[in-house]
């Protein structure tokens, strides 16, 4: 390995990176008046959300609403939503490593940060659903027994695992290369960009599976839910990703340039249609049959046996995707960005109706004996999930915080005393 | 400049102990989940890595804990499946009326929780000229039989191809040599995909901690089917196998007052359910799913 990088490959990696560790530390505490007041707001909900969780630990999931009959609910929902945000990244990624738009690879990191925050949030949501998260080892392979490859939500531990990982090493080499003032070296971490591409497909295929694969509930069972997941993710992933690149453009002192913010737009204007034609598919399909499989469905649209809980929440899903396609197709819309950005959070907001709430109750909804058990989540489960999420965002804008200090140059290792001679 | 710099870096530390002590604060009620639980408990294998010694101390260990936690006095054995049995039952919809007596047994055999009233089964009231569960009802409340209903009780129906296993990410629940799908409630993690993957809602979950007063306890208890429950994981019927694997009649058959409930050893051709099997129009619940259920229905006439 007698390369000209060997003399600098002496740097005492183990020093340097927690050093590295320390500073990043520090930058994500430093900030403005108004970075404090955003943090702490979202520190007071986040510990709100902890309590509420410790309460449940304690008395159990009967602090939750769930029940026998409907198993899953809000957390679970928010657990799916996410898995998709996360691989929303990778309509960056596509266009920067696949196609080399250079202006798309500059800020690429925003999606692989988002990605991360979302993973973090999603695996949060699935250990707040757990009766028992002090067993949590039994999954570890050889310790416990991990029941790989027959239970998908093995699979699903694998693939939302292995994508937190691939991210956290792309996002930490780059950012502790840039720290070290060096220029990364594309080997380090090009594979694991490309693998992460089918990495992120994976992550809501193995998560659409995790459903369609039950047989007894036929509102899952279907060979669609894995490409209606794709198409959701590459919604709602893309358009948080433009109202970031907004705010590092408003907030701080990184320039972003049009170009990925065009690209991503017109990714979204794309997704909203598919995911709204596969809509009308299984609407059709579900409705013209008939039939009492489709129970589930009717539960959902229009009511069942007097019951319509989810009916005015899943039309206002509809609405909003429908006017935020309305809106986004318009031409000239990345010029008047108050309509592009009311167009992007309604169809976000859209997609996590359809994929949260929309996607999970109406599965339990008649029960498998079709019995009509309603659900509507507790106080405790709300405070839980608005506590993981505000957590969430305090990951992210702290990730992209110190990423960004990175870049600018701001963010670096002291300068190395004169090099002796050797 | 040098004050501010102080100045903002006690700021921050004033702030990064505020939010340790808010976050200590928020958590403090795990501190009574972690003394509930024990060093033993935790570190326990799962039910078929125990030595036979280890699997003795764990059950001493439940018994103390029952005793601790209800100051009820019980006793918890594991018997294993009898060697050329195969378990099954049938049920007869002709004679079923529909009084719940085998629901309130399997209340009382399981030691379920008292406040929820729970029970591994449920009766359905279906309506005459129909299969169809969408027009059953679970929660009726009048007298029975009523004119123009027929009732159909479900349990687990304890699949030869259970749905509920292979979805388990840790294998906490499986099916025994006799065709038992059971539950192991201390390795179980409380994730319950298995209730959804279920089709027949087979399996419950608790909860709470149950509740059932110590005179209430049923003493005789075995590991895999029906000792206390602890919170937050899946249980589900076993055929009363602490019962039926030493030559008793499970509790849901004793206490039906019409003699619809047949059960027995499918391996046994001079058993009673081989003479049904042979004999009655049998079927099972939803057989398109592929379940395979080891749990018949027939009509008498």
């Amino acid at each position: 390995m007698a390369t000209p990088s060997h003399r600098i490959s002496t740097i005492d990696h183990r020093v340097n990176y927690a050093k590295f560790l320390w500073r990043a530390l520090s930058a994500s505490t430093d900030g403005s008046w108004g970075f404090y007041a955003v943090m702490t707001a979202l520190s007071v909900v986040a510990l709100v959300g902890a309590n509420a969780w410790a309460q449940q630990l304690v008395h159990g999931l009967a602090t939750t609403n769930m029940s026998d009959h409907v198993s899953w609910g809000l957390y679970i929902a928010n657990f799916t939503f996410l898995v998709g945000l996360a691989a929303g990244g990778v309509m960056m990624v596509i266009p920067a490593y696949v196609y080399r738009d250079q202006k798309m690879h500059d800020v690429t990191i925003i999606g692989e940060l988002l990605a991360i925050a979302a993973i973090a949030m999603a695996l949060l949501f699935v250990v707040v659903d757990m009766g028992r998260p002090d067993r949590l080892w039994h999954m570890i392979p050889g310790l416990g027994r991990f029941n790989w490859p027959i239970s998908m939500l093995t699979w699903d531990v694998i693939v939302l695992n292995g994508y937190l990982l691939l991210n956290l090493h792309v996002v930490g080499y780059i950012v502790y290369q840039r720290y070290l003032m060096r220029r990364p070296n594309p080997r380090w971490y090009v594979p694991f960009v490309l693998l992460s591409i089918a990495w992120a497909i994976s992550i809501h295929t193995v998560t659409a599976f995790l459903y369609s694969g039950l047989g007894g509930r036929p509102f899952w069972n279907s060979a669609l839910l894995a490409p209606r997941f794709l198409a959701s993710a590459f919604i709602a992933g893309p358009a948080a990703i433009i109202i970031t690149l907004q705010l590092v453009q408003r907030l701080t002192s990184y320039m972003v340039p049009d170009g990925p913010i065009r690209t991503l737009l017109q990714v979204v204007r794309v997704t909203t249609i598919i995911n709204l034609f596969m809509l009308l598919s299984e609407l059709f399909t579900e409705f013209y049959s008939g039939g009492a499989h489709t129970a589930s469905a009717r539960y959902l649209f229009v009511g069942l046996h007097g019951h319509a809980e989810l009916v005015p929440w899943i039309w206002s899903a509809v609405a909003l995707n429908g006017f935020a396609i309305l809106l986004l197709v318009q031409h000239n819309v990345q010029s008047r960005p108050l309509l592009m950005n009311v167009g992007l959070v309604m169809t976000f907001v859209g997609v996590w109706i359809e994929k949260g709430m929309g996607l999970i109750i109406p599965g339990f909804i008649p029960s498998t004996l079709h019995e009509v058990v309603t659900y509507m989540p507790s106080a405790n489960e709300w405070k839980v999930t608005l506590g993981i999420w505000a957590f969430g965002g305090m990951l992210y804008i702290v990730a992209i915080k110190v990423a960004l200090q990175a870049f600018a140059g701001e963010l670096h290792r002291s300068i190395p005393p004169p090099r002796r001679k050797s | 400049m040098g004050s501010r710099v102080t100045r903002r870096r006690a700021l921050r530390v004033l702030g990064a102990s505020l939010g340790g002590s808010a976050f200590a604060y928020a958590v403090a009620p795990v501190a009574a989940f972690v003394q509930a639980t024990n060093k033993e408990e935790f570190l326990q294998q799962h039910y078929r890595e125990l030595t036979e010694a280890g699997l003795a101390d764990v059950l001493r260990r439940l018994e103390a804990e029952t005793a601790r936690d209800y100051g009820a006095d019980v006793s918890i054995r594991d018997p294993r499946p009898l060697p050329d049995v195969q378990f099954g039952y049938a049920l007869n919809l002709s004679v079923c009326i529909g009084c719940r007596k085998c629901a309130e047994a399997c209340h009382h055999e399981n030691n379920h929780d008292r406040r929820t009233n729970n029970s591994y089964i449920r009766v359905l009231e279906m309506t005459q000229g129909t299969m169809d569960m969408e027009q059953g009802r679970a929660d009726y409340d009048h007298a029975v039989p009523a004119p123009g209903k027929y009732y159909m009780p479900v349990q687990c129906q304890q699949c030869e191809n259970p749905p509920c296993v292979d979805v388990c990410p840790v294998q906490a629940t499986w099916k025994e040599d006799d065709g038992v799908v059971v539950v192991d409630y201390n390795w179980c993690i409380g994730c319950r995909y298995c209730e959804a993957a279920c089709p027949y809602h087979a399996r419950r979950f608790n909860w709470h901690k149950p509740e059932i007063p110590a005179d209430e306890i049923n003493p005789d208890q075995a590991y895999l089917s029906n000792r206390v429950r602890p919170q937050g994981v899946v249980e589900k019927c076993h055929f009363c196998l602490h019962r039926t694997r030493e030559g008793r009649l499970p509790a849901c058959l004793e206490a039906c007052p019409t003699g619809a409930r047949v059960f027995g050893n499918l391996l046994d051709p001079e058993s009673e359910i081989r003479w049904v099997l042979a004999n009655k129009r049998v079927f099972v619940l939803k057989e398109e799913l592929g379940t395979n259920p080891r749990f018949f229905y027939f009509f008498d006439t």
